[in-house]
C-alpha cells in the first residue's frame, strides 16, 4: 500500500472543515487524473494492437501476391502449380466493349412479383436516389437486375471522367468531403442525416475505401453511384486502395456480394472490377487543395498521373498487362500471357517490390524485409533455371535480344513501354497506399507492403511544385476521425466510426468553403455507444484487442517457446518479467509495451515475479474442435495465416461455389509450404481435409473448413459459462465476453 | 544484497514505459506525455508534483525530455516512493468528507463544485469527462461502487 504511512487520520485530526474539504478534493483529483491517464494508455495500446495487426494483414497479402507473382514468372509451363497460380491472375481479357455489354446484360433478368425492394427506372431521378437510401435504411436489398443496370450506367459515366477531377467552390458552395466508409452504412446515413443529402447546393466528395470489412459495402456503392449519376457535377468519387478486386477477396467485399447475390454475384463483381479501375484517382479543389486516398511520395507527379490510362490498373497489387501490338489473342479466359510475364526480366524484378531496407525503423512497426522470401525462391529458380531460360528464348516475339544479367535495359520500344508502365504503376501505388510519417524523407511502406512513408519535407516540396496549399487524404483510422500533420499541411480524414470495435473511434467529415479552411464535424454511430460509459467502451475495445492478440500469441507458440528457452538456461520453465517481454517482442515484432500489458496477458505469475511459460500457454489454451490429430506446428500455421489461407481458397474456387476440390486443396497447401518454408507431408494435408470432408465426396466446404479452425480462447469460454451460471446481467467492465461475436 | 539487481529491474521498467512514448526512437518524449508515463509506473503525483518534476528534467523549454535525465529522476521517485498510490480506504474517506449530507452518494452539482473550485481544479472538459465516467443512470455518483470498480492495482 504505497509508502506505508496511513493518512486516514488526516481527515479527522485537522480542525476546520474547509481544510478537510480541500485535502479530500486534492486527493480525489489526483486519483482521478491518474485513472484517466491509465485509461488513455490502455486505449493507445489497444489501438496499436488493432492497427499493427491490420497493417500486417495487408502486408501479408501483398507479400503473398509478390510471391505468387514471382513463382508465376519462374515456373515451367507444364507444372500443376502454374495452372493453379494462373487461376489467381485471371485478369487477362482482351475483349472488346461490345462483348462486355452482352456479358453484363440485365435485360433477361426478371424481377419477381414478390420482390419488395426498390424499383429503378432509368434515367435515374433524384427521388429514386433518395428512395434508395430510404430502402437501404429499411434493410431492403436492391434486385440484381437494377444493380447491373445501375452499374452499367455508372461505368459509362466514369469512362469519360479525367484521372484528376478539378472542381471549384464557386457560388459560395461548401463541399463536403468524406473519408473511408468501409461498408459501414450506418455512418453514411449519419452523415446524410447531419449534413443533408447530396444536391446541387450540397456537393460531396468521397475519398475512397467505400467497401470491405463492413457488411453493407454494396449498398454504399449503390448509393454513391446513384447520386453521382443524378448529380454529375456535384458528386465526386476518388479511388481507394480497397477499390481493388484482389484486396476485396481478402477483406470481405467479394464474399458480401456473392452472399447477397447468389445468382448474379459473379457478374456484378466483374462489372465492379471495371468500375473500380475507372474511378478517378484524385481531386483538386480550387487548384489549391488536393484530395486523394493514400498520399504521395517524393516522385509523385500530378502531370504524369493525369496522363495515365488509369483503367489499365485494375489492381494495384498486380502490374498492368502490357499492350501487345502483335498479339492476336482475344479469348476471354486465356491463361496469363506467357510472352509478357515470362520474357521480360524487368517485370521479374518489379514483381518482388525489392526496395532496399530502410535505415530507420518507423515508430515500432517491424520492418519485414521483402528480401526474406527471395532467399526461398532462389531454391526454386535454381532447379528450373535451365528450363526457364529455354522457355524465355522461345517466347520472345518482339525480337529484342536482352542480356541475361540484370544490366541497364536496352532502349527499345518494349523496354521503354515497360519502364513507363512501371513508373506509372508506382505513381498509382503511391497515391493509393502511402502514409505520412513524422521524419523527413521518403521510404517504402514496408508495414503495408505498398506505397511509401513520406515526410514533412516531401509535403513541402510537393505543395510548392504543384502550387497547392493542402493535402486531404484518408487511408488511416484516427481516434478523433481526423488528424492534422506536417505542419497542418496534411489532413487525414476517416469516416468509419467504431472501426476496430464499438467505441474505438469517432468518424469525421470535412466542409470546405471558398476560403479553403477545412471545418471538421465528428460523430460516432451506433446505438450501443450511448449506453456505454467511457470506461466501459475502452474496456470493451481493449478486450477485443487482447483477444486478437492472444490468438496471435498462441499462433506463434513454437517460436515463443524457443525464445523463452534462450533466457531460461537451467530449463526451469521460468523467465523473469523483463525477459518475458523481450522474448515476446523478439518473436511478435509488434512494438507493443509488453511489460505494461503484462497484467492483462499473464495471470499465472509466481510470487517472485517470474513467469512459468508452459503454464502461460495452458492459460492461453486456445483450441479448435477435433484438432488433436493435426500436427501442432501445422495448426499454428493455420491460425497465423488464416486470412491468407481463406483468400487463396476463395480465389481457387473459380466458380464461387464455396467448395474446392481435394486436389486444389492439396495444391494450395503445397504452395503455402514453399512460401512458409515448412515441411508439409501429403499425409498431414489429408488429415486436414479429413477433418472437414466427412462425406468424402471429394470436395471441401471452405466456410466449414475455416469455421472448424476458428479459435476460441479459454478465458472467454470460461467467462461465458460463469455468466450463464450466475444469471447476472452483463457488467461489461467485469466479463471477458465479446458480445460482437 | 539484491539491491543491484533490483535497481537494474527498476531501470528496465522505467525504460519500457519511456520507450512506449518515444515515437521517433531517439530517446526523447514529448513533455506532455510525462504525466502519463509517471502514472503508468503506478505513481500518483499531484499537478504540482508533476510541474516540479518536469522542471527538473525538461531540456530547456524544447518541449522534450531525454531519457538520460528522466531515468535517474524517475528511479529516485520509485525507490523513495515519492508519489504513493492512494488506497481505496483513503479514497472512500475523501469522498465521505465531501458528502456532507451523508447520503452515500454525491450529486453531479456537488462534485462539480468541489472538483472545479477546490484543490487543483479540473477544467470543464475534465469535469464533463469525470461525470460521464462516474455518474450512474440515476445521475448520482455512488462513490462506494465507483471506488471499488475503478481502483487499478499498480503493476509490480
Amino acid at each position: 500500500m504505497g509508502c506505508g504511512v496511513t493518512k486516514s487520520s488526516q481527515f479527522h485530526k485537522h480542525s476546520g472543515k474547509a481544510v478537510t474539504t480541500i485535502r479530500a478534493a486534492v486527493l480525489i483529483q489526483r486519483w482521478y487524473r491518474q485513472y484517466v491517464a491509465r485509461m488513455e494508455l490502455r486505449r493507445r495500446y489497444t489501438w496499436h494492437i488493432f492497427q499493427s495487426i491490420e497493417y500486417s494483414g495487408e502486408q501479408a497479402q501483398i507479400k503473398l501476391y509478390n510471391f505468387l507473382g514471382y513463382l508465376m514468372d519462374n515456373f515451367t509451363p507444364a507444372s500443376n502449380e502454374r495452372n493453379l497460380i494462373s487461376h489467381i491472375f485471371r485478369e487477362n481479357e482482351v475483349c472488346r466493349d461490345a462483348e462486355w455489354e452482352r456479358y453484363f446484360c440485365y435485360k433477361n433478368i426478371e424481377v419477381p412479383e414478390i420482390y419488395s425492394g426498390p424499383h429503378l427506372i432509368f434515367p435515374l431521378t433524384v427521388e429514386q436516389a433518395v428512395g434508395l437510401v430510404e430502402a437501404f435504411r429499411n434493410k431492403k436489398q436492391l434486385h440484381s437486375r437494377y444493380v447491373l443496370q445501375l452499374l452499367l450506367e455508372t461505368w459509362r459515366r466514369l469512362r469519360v471522367l479525367p484521372n484528376i477531377n478539378r472542381i471549384s467552390t464557386c457560388h459560395s458552395k461548401e463541399i463536403t468531403i468524406c473519408g473511408d466508409l468501409h461498408g459501414q452504412l450506418e455512418d453514411l446515413l449519419l452523415i446524410f442525416y447531419k449534413n443533408g443529402m447530396p444536391s446541387l447546393e450540397k456537393p460531396y466528395l468521397f475519398n475512397g475505401d467505400f467497401v470491405d470489412r463492413g457488411k453493407d459495402s454494396i449498398e454504399i456503392l449503390l448509393i454513391l453511384f446513384s447520386f453521382m449519376i443524378v448529380y454529375p457535377s456535384d458528386v465526386y468519387l476518388n479511388r481507394g486502395n480497397h477499390e481493388d478486386h484482389i484486396v476485396n477477396l481478402r477483406y470481405g467485399f467479394t464474399k458480401e456480394v456473392l452472399t447477397k447475390y447468389k445468382l448474379h454475384g459473379k457478374r456484378i463483381l466483374k462489372l465492379l472490377q471495371k468500375i473500380f479501375s475507372w474511378l478517378p484517382l484524385a481531386t483538386v479543389i480550387d487548384q489549391k487543395v488536393l484530395v486523394l486516398h493514400g498520399g504521395i511520395s517524393d516522385t509523385t507527379d500530378l502531370g504524369v498521373l493525369s496522363r495515365v490510362d488509369r483503367h489499365n490498373y485494375v489492381s494495384a497489387l498486380r502490374p498492368p498487362k502490357k499492350k501487345h501490338i502483335s498479339s492476336t489473342r482475344t479469348s476471354i479466359d486465356s491463361d496469363m500471357d506467357e510472352d509478357v510475364w515470362g520474357a521480360n526480366k524487368l517485370f521479374q524484378r518489379r514483381a518482388s517490390f525489392t526496395f532496399p531496407r530502410p535505415l530507420v525503423t518507423r515508430g515500432g512497426f517491424h520492418n519485414r524485409s521483402l528480401q526474406d522470401f527471395s532467399d526461398r525462391i532462389r531454391v526454386v529458380v535454381v532447379e528450373d533455371e535451365l528450363e526457364v531460360r529455354r522457355r524465355r528464348q522461345s517466347a520472345f516475339i518482339s525480337g529484342n535480344s536482352r542480356p541475361e544479367n540484370e544490366g541497364t535495359p536496352i532502349a527499345s520500344t518494349d523496354s521503354v513501354n515497360s519502364d513507363n508502365t512501371r513508373e506509372e504503376w508506382k505513381q498509382i501505388l503511391d497515391l493509393l497506399w502511402s502514409d505520412p510519417m513524422t521524419l523527413d524523407g521518403c521510404m517504402p511502406n514496408e508495414v503495408r507492403g505498398g506505397g511509401c512513408y513520406w515526410g514533412p519535407d516531401v509535403t513541402e516540396d510537393f505543395l510548392n511544385r504543384h502550387n497547392l496549399q493542402l493535402i486531404i487524404r484518408s487511408h488511416e483510422c484516427k481516434q478523433e476521425g481526423y488528424e492534422f500533420c506536417h505542419n497542418r499541411k496534411v489532413l487525414t480524414l476517416f469516416s468509419a466510426s467504431n472501426y476496430y470495435d464499438v467505441g474505438s473511434n469517432r468518424g469525421a467529415y470535412v466542409k470546405l468553403g471558398p476560403d479553403l479552411v477545412p471545418y471538421m464535424i465528428q460523430y460516432q454511430a451506433t446505438s450501443m455507444t450511448r449506453e456505454l460509459t467511457v470506461r466501459q467502451s475502452v474496456g470493451r475495445t481493449e478486450r477485443s484487442a487482447l483477444k486478437v492478440l492472444r490468438e496471435q500469441l498462441f499462433a506463434h507458440r513454437s517460436d515463443l517457446i524457443c525464445a523463452f528457452k534462450k533466457f531460461d538456461s537451467t530449463n526451469a520453465g521460468l523467465v523473469s518479467l523483463n525477459d518475458w517481454a523481450a522474448a515476446v517482442e523478439s518473436v511478435m515484432h509488434l512494438g507493443l509495451p509488453w511489460r505494461m500489458m503484462r497484467g492483462q496477458l499473464v495471470t499465472c505469475k509466481t510470487s517472485d515475479g517470474t513467469v512459468d511459460y508452459h503454464d502461460w500457454f495452458n492459460e492461453l489454451a486456445i483450441k479448435g474442435p477435433n484438432t488433436d490429430h493435426i500436427d501442432q506446428s501445422l495448426l499454428e500455421t493455420l491460425y497465423r495465416h488464416r486470412s491468407t489461407l481463406e483468400t487463396i481458397f476463395r480465389i481457387v474456387d473459380t466458380d464461387n461455389s464455396g467448395f474446392i476440390s481435394h486436389e486444389d486443396f492439396r495444391q494450395t497447401w503445397k504452395l503455402l509450404s514453399v512460401y512458409l518454408k515448412m515441411e508439409i507431408t501429403d499425409e498431414a494435408i489429408s488429415d486436414l481435409a479429413v477433418t472437414i470432408d466427412s462425406n468424402q465426396d471429394g470436395s471441401i466446404d471452405i466456410d466449414e473448413f475455416m469455421e472448424a479452425f476458428r479459435l476460441t480462447d479459454k478465458k472467454s469460454r470460461l467467462e461465458r459459462g460463469r455468466s450463464m451460471f450466475m444469471g447476472t446481467a452483463p457488467d461489461l467492465t467485469k466479463l471477458e465476453e465479446d458480445p460482437s461475436i | 544484497m539484491a539491491g543491484r539487481k533490483q535497481s537494474a529491474d527498476v531501470h528496465q521498467k522505467i525504460r519500457a514505459a519511456f520507450d512506449a512514448f518515444d515515437y521517433e526512437a531517439n530517446s526523447t518524449v514529448d513533455v506532455r506525455e510525462i504525466g502519463t508515463i509517471i502514472y503508468s509506473l503506478g505513481c500518483f503525483p499531484s499537478q504540482k508534483d508533476l510541474h516540479d518534476f518536469i522542471a527538473k528534467v525538461e531540456e530547456d523549454h524544447t518541449g522534450y525530455i531525454h531519457l538520460d535525465k528522466f531515468l535517474p529522476a524517475m528511479t529516485k521517485v520509485l525507490q523513495e516512493h515519492k508519489f504513493p498510490p492512494i488506497s481505496e480506504d483513503l479514497l472512500l474517506q475523501a469522498f465521505e468528507a465531501l458528502d456532507k449530507e451523508k447520503k452515500d452518494y454525491l450529486d453531479p452539482e456537488e462534485l462539480t463544485k468541489y472538483m472545479t473550485q477546490e484543490g487543483e481544479p479540473f477544467t470543464q472538459e475534465e469535469m464533463e469527462e469525470m461525470l460521464t465516467a462516474l455518474a450512474d443512470h440515476r445521475n448520482q455518483i455512488h462513490y462506494k461502487d465507483v471506488v471499488s470498480q475503478m481502483t487499478i492495482k499498480p503493476d509490480k
